[in-house]
């Protein structure tokens, strides 16, 4: 019966008084700002939701009276850091809240239909063939054990829109669709068959297969490459556009939002403190939180204190970023290091030669009998370069591109197959990975992890993880000792020392963050690897941290290797670039000279394919020259 | 916000109790089972062993629990007999606990031939009806206290080593442990000191399911007559001798001793989740 009434558009449209002709209604919601909207019909429209969830510390607020509207063949994108809210605005739009959540107050309308206060015949009935939604990690909405084709299928089939006969042409249909080449191949892929750019298209596929007319994607590329994230989002723009759908996207990075959203709406702490064009949002932002957000995109900025704001305002900061301010010492980048560095310059602190690392694929028993070899896959095919005193080099390249496992084997966390790694004149790919532990060395070379949350033993308070490195590696005994260094390098990555008693799971990203790298510094190491260290954290969070490790280079004169595939980082955080595809070294250099005159053309696609803001036009890249150390 | 108090360890276990019922029911229980084991012999009314011409009395204000076919107090003897069946109960377990974690953990940090030795040995134990397996263990090596203990620990060994195993493999691979091999730690103390403490939560729960199973079966193996023996006060033996009289409409000599080992499996089994939630960091908001 509901199926019947959400198709027909007609008789819905008729029996509400209030929205009698929401296809041709006009765009007259208070945040509707973009000029083309006014001829447009309204899609979806949230008036004054609130929604809270029952915890242990009382009820909070997660979204506190937020309204937006959707209109067709638009992408609105839904911008915020994480706990803004962003992602719990569109669970309630879906009816997907957990137990604990309950939407406390106001309405969503779509094409006329109340989908809130919650109905349930009607959201199911809506949910995935009127409206749908593709999740932040591909992988896990896919059914592992099924084939895509059938999954696709299914959906097609709980929707009635096919029969069994049809099923599989209609998947191939469906793939072809989100341009998945050799679809009659790939639909009978396992998804562990496939990259994670194609199970996203996969998912696609799946969201699309009963011609949604709203697709909600939640992060749909936190995790993908550039190249596979262009893609993504280009497939979804395009869609949208063609076959005259709506979509919103719910990310934290605002320049993803920039370039593929019509209207962005900035959420902050369960409010939406402004909405607008694209355009306006990045060019002329009005809420001090905005600007903060369009300032810490590293896109543009001409060195890291550029991604934070100038003038204190203490309305509402995360208290870490007033206590950095507060520790900040002037930028001393500059003239400063340049001096430290050009006396140090000749000396190689680490060199990397023809380093190889391969490893042994499974072996069946027929190979075990037979006496085959079992089939090698080479990860790092022979790659040198070198990282001078205090310098940073970048170590730049896509998912499976080999620099996590070259930096892996720089820590001696894996053997290398072959090559030799000189640290300080001595090859320490020599020593085993096992024996490395207790080497005079083991200091010297540190690493900070990506995900700060997972390099935290959560049983370990903040202090227990830093004093592990000055109990183990520098031999502290006396607790008085330890605490006093604690409280040192506490001070020094900016944690306040009331923190030091707390446990991971109590600590924010960015205070986590600060916990590694205390115990990556605390043992005084002359080379610091960095893995994507910013990975996992808010870009108000990664300005912080970024910050930080730019000003600890300048006091300590420590060389950092800086593992990303973020190239705005890169770009302002290293002196020279290496860049990696498919474990081989394709080019590197200065990190003018690579980014702005890119040699390979890998290295130019890396450049195209990162999300560009439509912001001031003048910032491509070139004021590189102007903060690179020579 | 009483926050002073929850830092604390007493505190968190105030917490973890008070904000659920269940557990707060299992460890009083946990509570009066222990003070039973330790101060039961001191307070009971009458010498377990010691029989009189009372023979098979029904449960009176002299004889709460009745006696025996031997004349001999039931309710004391079912006192008497917590600190024995505790005893074999905690000890196997314990011996199981330490023996399987580090089986299991060394088998799941360095795997290879080490980890396929270890779990084709776990298998095998597993093939056997645990129960007769435990038997022919005592059966075997002589029937005493100690072999009891000693078989218990071998049939509850692979149920630890596994658990122990797939939390060590999970682990292994963790950002943290990583970090604490990079700032100095060897590869025992990062197995011991730092995987295997974060593996303590699922852990509790099978020490308290185990504790049940180990108390039935030390009960049943004294049930068969192997192990503890008769006249000593033992509440599988109780069962034991009490069974016969059954027809006879002597339902006491069956019905304490039984519900004593009931109360105490089912409260060794509501244990697990509150021992769980008090070991787990997680939990301390």
């Amino acid at each position: 019966m509901t199926d019947m009434n959400a198709r027909n558009q007609t008789t819905i449209k008729a029996s509400d008084q209030n929205h009698a002709h929401p296809e041709r209604q006009l765009a007259t919601s208070s945040d509707q700002t973009d000029s083309r909207g006014v001829t447009k019909s309204n899609m979806l429209r949230l008036e004054h939701l609130s929604v809270d969830f029952k915890t242990r510390q009382g009820v909070i607020h997660a979204v506190k009276d937020i309204s937006l509207s959707l209109v067709r063949g638009e992408t609105l994108g839904v911008v915020g850091e994480s706990g803004s809210g962003k992602s719990v605005t569109s669970y309630a739009l879906m009816g997907l809240l957990d137990r604990a959540g309950r939407v406390s107050s106001g309405r969503a309308v779509y094409a006329g239909i109340e989908l809130l206060p919650t109905n349930e015949s009607t959201m199911s009935d809506i949910r995935g063939r009127e409206i749908s939604m593709i999740f932040q990690n591909p992988r896990a909405a896919l059914n592992p054990i099924r084939t895509v084709g059938h999954q696709i299928a299914d959906v097609l089939l709980q929707h009635n829109q096919c029969t069994r006969g049809q099923a599989r042409a209609k998947a191939i249909e469906a793939l072809e669709h989100v341009r998945i080449r050799d679809p009659h191949q790939r639909v009978d892929a396992y998804p562990f068959e496939l990259s994670g750019g194609m199970c996203q298209r996969v998912v696609i596929a799946m969201a699309l297969a009963c011609k949604p007319r709203v697709l909600i994607a939640d992060e749909p590329t936190t995790g993908l490459d550039v190249t596979t994230q262009r893609a993504v989002m280009e497939l979804v723009r395009d869609l949208t556009r063609d076959n005259g759908m709506a979509s919103i996207l719910i990310t934290h990075d605002l320049g993803l939002a920039g370039e593929y959203c019509d209207r962005v709406a900035i959420m902050q702490k369960g409010l939406i403190v402004e909405s607008g064009s694209a355009t306006q949002i990045f060019q002329h932002p009005q809420h001090p939180y905005t600007q903060k957000l369009v300032q810490a995109t590293p896109h543009g900025a001409q060195s890291v204190r550029d991604l934070l704001p100038d003038a204190p305002d203490t309305t509402d900061e995360p208290d870490e970023l007033a206590h950095d301010r507060s520790t900040w010492s002037p930028p001393a980048n500059g003239q400063a290091l340049n001096a430290a560095q050009v006396a140090a310059k000749a000396v190689p602190i680490l060199e990397v030669i023809d380093l190889k690392r391969s490893f042994a694929g499974k072996r069946s028993w027929i190979d075990v009998l037979s006496g085959r070899a079992a089939p090698l896959f080479e990860a790092v095919k022979g790659i040198s370069f070198e990282i001078s005193r205090g310098e940073s080099v970048g170590l730049v390249g896509e998912s499976g591109c080999g620099k996590s496992t070259t930096s892996s084997m720089i820590m001696r966390l894996l053997d290398a197959s072959d090559g030799a790694i000189r640290f300080k004149g001595h090859d320490i790919s020599l020593i085993g990975r096992d024996a490395f532990v207790h080497h005079p060395m083991r200091g010297s070379l540190q690493m900070v992890f990506q995900d700060p949350t997972d390099s935290l033993n959560p049983r370990f308070s903040a202090l227990d993880s830093i004093a592990d490195p000055l109990k183990r590696l520098m031999g502290i005994r006396s607790p008085s000792l330890i605490d006093k260094r604690v409280t040192e390098l506490a001070q020094m990555v900016g944690l306040e020392e009331d923190l030091l008693t707390r446990l991971p799971h109590q600590l924010s990203g960015g205070q986590k963050a600060r916990v590694g790298i205390a115990r990556a510094i605390a043992s005084e190491p002359e080379l610091l690897v960095l893995d994507e260290p910013t990975a996992a954290l808010d870009v108000s969070v990664q300005a912080i941290v970024l910050n930080l490790l730019a000003d600890l280079r300048v006091r300590t004169g420590m060389a950092y290797l800086f593992v990303s595939h973020d190239l705005e980082v890169v770009r302002l955080m290293c002196d020279r670039i290496v860049v990696m595809r498919a474990g081989e070294i394709v080019e590197h250099g200065p990190t003018a000279t690579v980014l702005n005159h890119p040699a390979h053309e890998y290295t130019r696609e890396l450049l195209s394919a990162a999300p560009r803001p439509p912001d001031n036009p003048q910032s491509e890249l070139e004021p590189i020259d102007a903060i690179v150390h020579h | 916000m009483a926050n002073s108090n929850r830092s604390t360890f007493l505190g968190h276990i105030r917490y973890v109790v008070t904000s659920n019922p269940v557990t707060l029911l299992a460890m009083s229980l946990f509570a009066v089972i222990i003070l039973t084991a330790l101060f039961g012999p001191y307070l009971v009314p009458y010498d377990p062993l010691a029989t009189t011409s009372q023979a098979l009395n029904p449960p009176s204000w002299q004889h709460w629990f009745g006696t025996d076919h031997l004349g001999r107090d039931v309710f004391s003897r079912v006192v008497v007999a917590t600190r024995l069946d505790l005893t074999i109960s905690i000890s196997a377990v314990a011996l199981s606990f330490v023996v399987g974690v580090s089986l299991g953990g060394i088998a799941g940090y360095w795997g290879g031939w080490l980890d396929s030795v270890f779990g084709r040995a776990m298998d095998t134990i597993m093939a056997f009806p645990l129960f007769v397996l435990a038997m022919g263990i005592v059966a075997a090596s002589g029937n005493t206290v100690q072999n009891v203990v000693i078989a218990t620990a071998i049939i509850n060994l692979p149920f630890y080593a596994r658990v122990a195993r797939a939390e060590v493999v999970v682990r292994r691979q963790a950002g943290w442990v990583q970090a604490s091999q990079l700032v100095g730690n060897g590869s025992w103390r990062i197995l011991f000191g730092r995987i295997l403490p974060n593996a303590l939560p699922p852990m509790m729960v099978q020490i308290s399911l185990n504790m049940g199973w180990a108390i039935l079966n030390a009960a049943g193996l004294s049930f068969i007559g192997l192990g503890v023996r008769p006249p000593t006060a033992e509440w599988g033996i109780m069962v034991a001798e009490g069974a016969g009289y059954i027809v006879s409409g002597h339902w006491w000599l069956v019905l304490f001793p039984g519900a004593a080992l009931m109360l105490a499996v089912f409260t060794f089994n509501l244990l697990g989740d509150g021992l769980r939630d008090i070991v787990d960091p997680q939990r301390r908001t």
